[in-house]
């Protein structure tokens, strides 16, 4: 049991190294490709969201064009398909390298944590490296087994996404 | 056989034989430095492209700045209510005027000494004006440039770097009946919906082209979209890929077909519940009492991939995308996306339709990042040219009436291509 489940059993606050922990492992999952382990990380009700880069902190993807809007479900469907060969894009699978950095505890309410943390993501294909560069904004569901994510934003601090061309890795 | 028997021409960039029922295409046209100049000069600085769409301008002074074609443009709406567009450089010494990706101004302002425009282009003030002649400006020489034309057609504006180019209208032709096919979805007007999709693809703009209308790619380059969409429960009903191709002459070209998936405009699928019903329902009745019933189910049933030449892509699939591209290099293109609905739709209806768009559409999406991946493999063969010279886009050349997963469309856009690309008159 980790330190954060263990303190969500006592009805403790969490702190911002539980969150380190959990972001650090999410990242290495991601890494390893395993994205099937990925998902337990989210609750079921969970959305994966990545916005356009001329978006607003308040657009939606009800009222705006995201580059990834998934409910859980279409997450579910993203790792299948990301596993098969015929992903053409990620196959053979890319090197994919997450660095997550100023991980912040921004609000506690109830049972959800709002937690932030920069990131860069490094993939690597066809002897190309492209950088992504942003920050991610995660709501967490606390229970009795830890935190969850219910919502991750990975809002890209880019101009656009052409020096990377597409999202084909999850981020 | 109308295809077949006009065809017979042969280039240094495509073999059209109708004879024989082949079709091929030069690999040099996609990897080429000398190519890629010609296209700058005989496509790109003659051809009609697409600007903006007149919602993005919706106000009196609202602007947006683009890069076209390799200039750096300024469309706005001034404070008088006309659209313009505008070369974005300062006459005085050449910077931009506008350094924001949109917004809302009544003056365009140079950092750089301080000159002023007006929304309509006019050179207001200049710090220091007493210092210069009388009568500087007279003539209106050092207003902002404008651009050579700007045309629109149902909400789609255009630009032209050729003053002498024909009309709008008479270069669009036959193609404005898909796009009145579009456009007609709306019952007020359409609307560009908020968030930009701006993204690059490291191989030749042509090979854009041919992809955004081509039907055969779907099976294999897509195999795990259509899975994704069989695992949904409702989001699909049954109804295989079927329907025609078009071409209209000047290189435009569309496949119209029917297809599984659901419509915001106006196909029903059970995972959009009986409230989607509802609304569906409601517009297709809207739809019949204004075209009549056979009209009203084609605008809202079929589905259209359009390609107006030389690169704006119009496909009103399950959702609605204007997608366009310039080349850099014979080996990169930037690409712009954006996606298009009615301005009374409702916001449920509103939320489907991105939902619809982001699992195929865009380079996040379930089927875009394959195609560029496709694209770039494309690129990346063309190295062996000279041992293999030659695409072929023959399929389906024999038929009486070539199919969406056959290749007539393509062929359209390759012999107007040829045409520019060859014309003595164009020859400088």
């Amino acid at each position: 049991m980790s330190q954060a489940s263990l303190r969500a059993a006592n009805n403790q606050l969490l702190t911002r190294h539980d969150f380190e922990e959990f972001l650090y492992t999410e990242a290495a999952l991601i890494d390893e490709w395993r994205l099937d382990e990925w998902l337990t990380l989210f609750t079921d009700d969970a959305r994966y969201l990545v916005p356009s880069t001329d978006c607003t902190e308040d657009s939606t993807p009800a009222d705006s064009l995201f580059y990834i809007a998934d409910d859980r479900f279409r997450m579910g469907e993203r790792v299948k398909r990301l596993k098969k060969k015929g992903a053409h894009a990620e196959w053979p699978h890319s090197k994919v390298r997450h660095m997550v950095h100023n991980v912040r505890i921004r609000s506690v309410e109830g049972d959800t944590y709002a937690v932030t943390c920069n990131f860069v993501v490094y993939r690597t294909k066809n002897d190309v490296t492209n950088t992504y560069v942003g920050h991610n904004e995660y709501k967490f569901a606390v229970g009795a087994d830890g935190p969850k994510i219910r919502e991750k934003r990975a809002v890209l601090d880019m101009d656009s996404i052409r020096s990377v061309g597409k999202i084909s890795i999850i981020l | 056989m109308i295809e077949k028997q006009s065809s017979n021409s042969r280039s240094q960039y495509i073999i059209d034989d109708g004879n024989s029922g082949l079709f091929k295409v030069a690999r040099k046209a996609f990897v080429e430095q000398d190519v890629w100049q010609q296209e700058q000069a005989r496509i790109f600085d003659r051809c009609w492209l697409y600007l903006g769409h007149e919602s993005e301008v919706a106000s009196p002074n609202d602007f947006v700045t683009r890069a076209i074609a390799g200039r750096n443009l300024i469309f706005n709406r001034d404070a008088s209510g006309e659209v313009n567009a505008f070369y974005n450089t300062c006459t005085h010494r050449g910077a931009f005027v506008c350094r924001e990706a949109k917004g809302s101004s009544k003056l365009f302002q140079c950092f750089y000494h301080g000159w002023v425009y007006s929304s309509e282009g006019k050179l207001i003030d200049q710090p220091g004006k007493t210092a210069y002649c009388e009568n500087f400006n007279h003539d209106g020489s050092s207003n902002l440039a404008r651009v050579e034309r700007l045309e629109s057609y149902r909400g789609l504006y255009f630009i032209n770097f050729d003053r002498n180019a024909v009309s709008l209208d008479t270069y669009l032709g036959e193609v404005r009946e898909y796009i009145d096919l579009v456009m007609d979805q709306a019952e007020t007007r359409m609307e560009v919906v908020g968030g930009t999709q701006a993204y690059a693809i490291d191989a030749n703009w042509k090979l854009l082209c041919e992809n955004s209308i081509d039907g055969y790619h779907a099976v294999t380059t897509h195999a795990t979209y259509l899975d994704y969409l069989s695992n949904t429960a409702g989001s699909m009903t049954n109804s295989d890929m079927w329907g025609a191709a078009r071409q209209f002459g000047g290189g435009h070209a569309a496949i119209e077909y029917s297809a599984p998936w659901g419509r915001p405009v106006a196909r029903h699928v059970a995972a959009w519940g009986e409230e989607g019903k509802k609304d569906l329902d409601a517009i297709m009745a809207r739809l019949s009492q204004k075209y009549g019933e056979e009209r009203a189910r084609r605008i809202g049933l079929l589905n259209r991939n359009i390609l107006i030449f030389p690169n704006l892509v119009l496909n009103d699939i399950m959702a609605i995308t204007l997608r366009t591209f310039y080349p850099l290099s014979p080996d990169r293109m930037h690409v712009n996306a954006w996606a298009l609905g009615p301005q009374e739709e409702t916001s449920a209806m509103r939320e489907r339709r991105l939902f619809n768009f982001l699992e195929f559409l865009g380079p996040g999406g379930f089927a875009t990042p394959d195609d560029v991946e496709a694209l770039e493999m494309c690129q990346r063969g063309y190295k062996n040219l000279r041992a293999v010279a030659w695409n072929d886009i023959s399929k389906g050349m024999t038929r009486e009436e070539p199919g969406t997963s056959d290749e007539l469309q393509m062929r359209a856009f390759w012999r107007h291509w040829n045409s520019l690309m060859t014309a003595q008159e164009a020859a400088e």
